[in-house]
């Protein structure tokens, strides 16, 4: 019995009867129920795991055709012309990185700002307004905000360059960075707050000494996943940071970035390209779904418990 | 400095100054989200002027898209998105339904339940390119073979390539809404309707899926809001040809990757312009369905 009351907890319902009672015979009709019962729950089981086969086939081929692709020369070295063997995606790698630099010092300060806002004061109007513009800023397509970019950064400056596209990237790491920061920072007790301007501590000193730093954990997820969002994101970077055959260091000219490099060298209709493209979808895989881990990590770790 | 009046009241002022300091940078931070959306539909609006002016409202009825004739239409390009997205939308519907009552319903804890959790954030997490060049490589061989068993043109790009790739990217979004939704309903309902004999599976047809239908909707909305915005993995596997056909084995194109294709090489300001029109379309469409399913999603939260 305790052991039912113990996973009616966990589950909510349990379904089969207590040990030691059996259940009565049935007759026809409500056998054809219970076979019908299970047939569901089969149905069920088989559409989901349909559902979830692409990830194991996307796994396991990008790990067998990736791996096999990548050594030392492939990480460092720059990619060569046409017909030549070999090659690398080193300022690919460099570029991703410098890219999301860039859009991370400018939406991670803005987007905690605004989910502090959100948590403060997010019942006001002007917050309700912001939830709102929030939330439809997650769901524009990530090609339009490339071409605001475009006409933000590429039309006034004149050219290309890997600021626009950290601007690019940045609008779409802001709302994630937001949303994550409130949701963590709404859990965090009132009591907590109270007890803190209780002792005299400023409103500001409350929110950044006590309040943030219990909500560490959803600020850093929210930083995580967005960086993990941008990282994979190739329409905004099209016309922003356009791509650049050399490594590059300079934010104020085109770069390279891994899903671009993908991009050019999947649609390209020589094999040596596409097994770069195998190897850079495996960086990319390996460097997002890590980020991805990390996250999961992080939230059940640093659980925000009371 | 003890019994300084004046010393206390210069710390209450320093205190007061840098409080209201502290809530005028947070008002910053909360207005430059608004101000950040209202500054791209602005520029969005400004930049494909020249294109609204030449366009006028032909623009969402005719069916050309010439840059040689200089005549933009854009009708061709939301019939593909349209298309692809809801067929997208029916496929994901059933399988996502079935993950979410599977993770909502019948493993909401243990093992088996965070293995398929962590697979569907996973899925979520796999960057559009990866899935096209997954689907450049797979599904459109196996496409392929399938029109040729049907003696039709073997393109293997198309219409219906896109809308399989892409339900397939969608889904781990409603399907974790979903999951959620189906969590909300109270277990007491779902008690009741055991206690008087129900099979569990009446129970999820006849009181846990009606229950959270609301919320359900709510995220196949907000899904449909990610397959209309969807762009690299359609661009690699839709065909790009601007044609309006019911027959879905042939390439078509969409908002989306029309812009992808073309946007670069655009020349002249009004074949440029019209690109932006064409993503301001594709902006107000998606910011509608999105909200709408904000909207569909809270009511059901607020309701439980």
């Amino acid at each position: 019995m305790a052991d039912n009351l113990a996973r009616v907890r966990e589950e909510g319902v349990v379904h089969t009867p207590p040990r030691g009672v059996k259940a009565p015979a049935a007759d026809a009709a409500v056998q054809g129920r219970l076979r019908g019962d299970k047939a569901f729950l089969g149905g069920v089981l088989a559409v989901s795991l349909l559902a979830v086969l692409p990830l194991v086939l996307i796994l396991a081929f990008i790990i067998v055709r990736g791996a096999s692709s990548i050594n030392w020369q492939f990480l460092t070295e720059l990619p060569r012309p046409m017909g030549e063997a070999g090659g690398g995606i080193s300022n690919a790698i460099v570029g991703t990185i410098i890219l999301i630099a860039v859009a991370s010092v400018i939406s991670i300060p803005l987007g905690i700002l605004a989910g502090i806002f959100l948590s403060e004061s997010g019942k006001s109007g002007l917050g309700r307004l912001t939830r709102l513009s929030v939330e439809t800023l997650m769901g524009v397509p990530s090609i339009v905000i490339g071409i605001v970019a475009y006409v933000w950064v590429v039309r006034t400056t004149g050219h290309f360059s890997a600021l626009s596209g950290g601007v690019a990237l940045s609008m779409i790491m802001l709302p994630v960075i937001t949303l994550s920061t409130e949701e963590t920072l709404l859990m965090i007790p009132e009591s907590l707050r109270e007890a803190a301007l209780a002792l005299g501590v400023s409103y500001p000193r409350t929110v950044l000494r006590v309040i943030l730093p219990a909500g560490a954990s959803g600020v850093i997820t929210g930083a995580l996943l967005g960086v993990a969002r941008a990282a994979g994101e190739t329409a905004p970077l099209l016309f922003t940071s356009f791509g650049s055959p050399y490594m590059e260091y300079n934010i104020l000219k085109p770069m390279a970035s891994l899903p671009q490099t993908i991009f050019f060298y999947a649609t390209s209709p020589y094999p040596e390209w596409q097994s770069l493209a195998w190897g850079a979808s495996f960086v990319l895989l390996v460097l997002v779904l890590a980020l991805n881990l990390v996250t999961k990590l992080v939230t059940s770790r640093w659980k925000i418990q009371f | 400095m003890d019994g300084d009046p004046e010393h206390g009241t210069r710390r209450m002022r320093t205190a007061q100054a840098s409080d209201s300091a502290f809530r005028i940078t947070l008002f910053f931070g909360g207005i430059v989200v608004s101000v950040l959306l209202i500054a791209i539909l602005l520029s969005l609006v400004l930049s494909s002027r020249p294109a609204l002016v030449a366009n006028g409202f032909r623009f969402l009825t005719g069916s050309e898209w010439d840059p040689v004739t200089n005549s933009f239409h854009a009708l061709p390009f939301v019939f593909g998105t349209l298309v692809t997205s809801l067929i997208a939308l029916a496929i994901a519907t059933v399988l996502s339904l079935a993950l979410a009552v599977l993770m909502g319903e019948y493993f909401r804890a243990g093992m088996f339940a965070s293995v398929m959790r962590t697979a569907v954030e996973l899925l979520a997490g796999i960057p559009s390119i990866v899935y096209g060049f997954i689907g450049l490589f797979f599904l459109v061989p196996a496409i392929r073979v399938v029109q040729i068993v049907l003696g039709v043109p073997p393109f293997g790009v198309g219409i219906l390539t896109s809308s399989i790739l892409l339900a397939f990217m969608i889904l781990p979004y409603s399907a974790s809404i979903g999951r959620e939704m189906l969590m909300l309903v109270p277990s007491d309902l779902k008690e009741a309707a055991l206690s008087l004999g129900a099979t569990r599976s009446e129970t999820v047809w006849k009181v846990s899926l009606p229950y959270a239908r609301s919320g359900i909707m709510g995220g196949v909305f907000l899904s449909l809001g990610r397959a209309l915005g969807e762009t690299m993995a359609v661009t690699m596997v839709i065909g790009n040809s601007n044609i309006i056909t019911a027959n879905l084995l042939s390439p078509g194109n969409t908002m989306a990757s029309l812009i992808a294709n073309e946007f670069s090489e655009a020349q002249g300001a009004v074949y440029l312009a019209s690109l932006i029109e064409i993503a301001l379309l594709l902006f107000i469409i998606s910011t509608v369905i999105n909200i709408l399913g904000k909207v569909v999603i809270n009511r059901m939260v607020e309701a439980v």
